[in-house]
């Protein structure tokens, strides 16, 4: 019964496709997930906005959009009515085709990349041999839209923002990709579906989670933090503050297309989660052997939200980093901390199963960390501020 | 015609664009453009020939253009650095105003 | 010749002619942008995985954006003054169409002794690449990594603002 439950969207997309002739049914598969996915994540980005706008209000000791519906539930269909409504405003001396082909691509880009995530068990889109490179492929197109975004628009806050968000985005590929390599070595293959079933496996109960190792705990750390800045959440969303540029690279969007921002946004911070939850969480694995009768792709699903969660709780806590102190970071700490846990990693495999290779490799890490913090400090970099007051 | 023909026509095509890119234009940024096309040009070949090649599994055609990839990347960075590098210099990049070898 | 190889091939040639033939800097760049993307869908048509997801990875989302901020740095976005085709431009155009006319005359002409390769799809897996890269092509991955560090330390010397020298 509990097995009906977990393939029950795999049995109710077969049984749809019965209905049609022999040579349609495979691309009528495809189709039909294709469309449950652009159905789904839209929704769940509706949600999520009510969810970050309660959350973030009850950070702030506020309560947050409490009059449409009950506790301010249906906030998103007033939000969408007002985006669809209102007017499409396109300045008069930017560029029209580049200002409207930006957000476009931009949304494209992004669902592209839930064709590869594994939402459950036998619930890939795309099984692909090589689902991690095209998932980071597609996500490097993004950044293309947004610089598209902020030149066509004319202005100079806009270009601002732009420059910035740009620069951000590709400082921070570099260890979202490098923290992922680790996973990759240690799997054996870049194929989403081949991970998570290497991290199917129970000792004693427990999963064989990567983020319950020390290189994958390392990694998990990375990962969330290059996620973080590569969809330009706070504490990195310098490109889009509000008291810095107006609204940095979307400020001359209004209406349906700042809506496709935005969706954009969010979609892009779902699918990152979502690689991150297949990468180091077990993806739909369940957390103890004894609950595997909980369908998977209610936990796929729970992790996704539980990331989404301290996305929110991260951008009401932290203050905003500046650009300078962002691209340091990005270069000078995260780059060379998933240099050493590849290593780490690798001395993992190395040592074979056992006890020294835990506490070796922990060792390994956190050494790496306080020597970087502690030399870092000490230069200057990120350490305390210091003060210069006029006289 | 059988596909193979098709690719390399394709590729002759958009190398003989490319080539035509970097000769006509007078932007040094434009003629790094065209350069860039007659290398993907290269790849698509080596690529065509490795897949309608007597060897596929042998690699040989993926390699190369895997490392053709990587090596345009870093000739595209070297190339655009320096044009970064004239600008500041010579405060324009008109390949048409850069005639003697006086700065 | 399916109908999606015509289809991908013009989308790459038009892509590649728009970025040679527009005035704006600018969308020289994003026309260039669809040419990478085009033949990424080429690779991909020829059942070369790996070689097409790493164009887009190398091509479009760092050469592309390389371009763009190249672009920027040296005022290209201004409208130019004049011609944006040089002086010579004319020779430039048959010395291309004269290479053009000579490639495609070998391929013509070659395809009665180009042996036909084997029909069906090679089933190259990211493996096979792994193992190949690290036993028979390691000398050349260890000379491009060179390479590409030597590049990248070369690229910002030459681009960086200079110091003044001291009086």
């Amino acid at each position: 019964m509990t097995e009906r439950l977990d393939q029950i969207f795999v049995w109710l997309e077969q049984w749809l496709v019965s209905f049609l002739p022999g040579s349609w049914r495979p691309m009528a598969c495809i189709v039909l997930s294709v469309v449950a996915i652009i159905c789904l994540f839209p929704a769940l980005f509706a949600l999520t906005t009510v969810f970050e706008r309660k959350g973030l209000a009850r950070i702030q000791n506020r309560i947050g959009p409490n009059r449409v519906g009950w506790l301010g539930i249906l906030q998103p269909v007033a939000d969408g009515i007002k985006s669809l409504t209102k007017e499409d405003i396109v300045p008069l001396s930017a560029d029209a085709a580049v200002h409207f082909l930006a957000p476009v691509l931009l949304v494209v880009a992004v669902f592209m990349g839930f064709a590869v995530l594994p939402m459950g068990r036998n619930m890939v889109l795309v099984d692909m041999d090589a689902g991690l490179l095209f998932f980071f492929a597609i996500g490097a197109s993004t950044e293309l839209s947004v610089f598209m975004a902020g030149w066509s628009s004319r202005n100079k806050y806009s270009l601002l923002g732009a420059m910035r968000a740009v620069a951000q985005m590709i400082s921070y590929e570099v260890p979202l990709l490098m923290s992922s390599v680790a996973v990759v070595m240690i799997t054996g293959s870049l194929s989403l579906t081949k991970i998570v079933a290497a991290q199917n496996q129970y000792t004693w109960g427990l999963p064989h989670w990567y983020i319950f190792t020390p290189w994958g705990a390392a990694g998990f750390l990375m990962y969330a933090i290059a996620a973080t800045a590569e969809t330009n959440r706070s504490p990195f969303d310098l490109p889009e503050g509000e008291s810095e540029l107006v609204a940095g690279y979307h400020t001359e969007y209004s209406g349906f297309k700042f809506a496709l921002f935005f969706l954009g946004e969010y979609l892009a911070m779902f699918s990152i989660s979502g690689l991150g939850t297949t990468l180091f969480l077990g993806g739909w694995s369940a957390p103890l052997q004894a609950l595997n009768w909980v369908p998977s792709w209610i936990w796929f699903f729970s992790k996704l939200m539980l990331s989404i969660f301290v996305f929110i709780w991260l951008r009401g806590t932290l203050p905003r980093l500046r650009q300078d102190q962002l691209m340091n970071f990005a270069w000078k700490f995260v780059l060379p901390l998933t240099l050493v846990n590849l290593l780490v990693a690798a001395a993992w495999r190395f040592f074979g199963d056992g006890w020294e290779r835990w506490v070796v490799c922990s060792a390994v890490v956190l050494l790496a960390y306080v020597g970087m913090g502690w030399s870092g400090m000490r230069r200057g970099h990120f350490g305390p501020r210091s003060y210069r007051y006029a006289e | 015609m059988n596909p193979l023909t098709g690719f390399l026509l394709v590729a002759a095509l958009l190398f003989s664009i490319g080539l035509a890119g970097a000769l006509t234009r007078r932007n040094a940024i434009l003629v790094l453009i065209g350069i860039e096309l007659m290398l993907n040009a290269a790849n698509l070949n080596l690529i065509a020939f490795w897949r309608y090649g007597p060897h596929p599994e042998a690699l040989t055609g993926m390699m190369f253009a895997i490392f053709s990839i990587a090596v345009a990347a870093a000739e595209a960075a070297v190339g655009l650095g320096l044009v970064i590098h004239l600008h500041r210099h010579a405060h324009t990049t008109d390949l048409d105003a850069m005639n003697r070898m006086r700065g | 010749m399916s109908f999606a190889f015509y289809l991908i091939a013009a989308l790459t040639l038009l892509g590649g002619l728009a970025a040679v033939l527009l005035k704006n800097t600018v969308h020289c760049a994003l026309a260039l942008t669809v040419a990478f993307a085009g033949q990424a869908l080429l690779f991909l048509d020829l059942d070369a995985q790996f070689a097409g997801f790493a164009q887009i990875l190398v091509y479009i989302g760092a050469v592309a954006i390389l371009v763009v901020f190249a672009i920027l740095l040296t005022k290209g976005s201004e409208t130019p003054k004049g011609s944006v085709y040089s002086r010579h431009a004319l020779a430039g155009l048959v010395i291309a169409a004269g290479v053009f006319v000579m490639l495609g005359w070998a391929v013509i002409w070659s395809v009665r002794v180009v042996p036909r390769g084997p029909a069906g799809t090679p089933a190259v897996t990211v493996l096979d690449i792994g193992i190949a890269l690290m036993s028979r092509y390691v000398l050349p991955l260890e000379i491009v990594a060179l390479l590409l560090t030597a590049a990248m330390i070369g690229a910002v010397i030459i681009a960086m603002h200079e110091k003044e020298r001291a009086k």
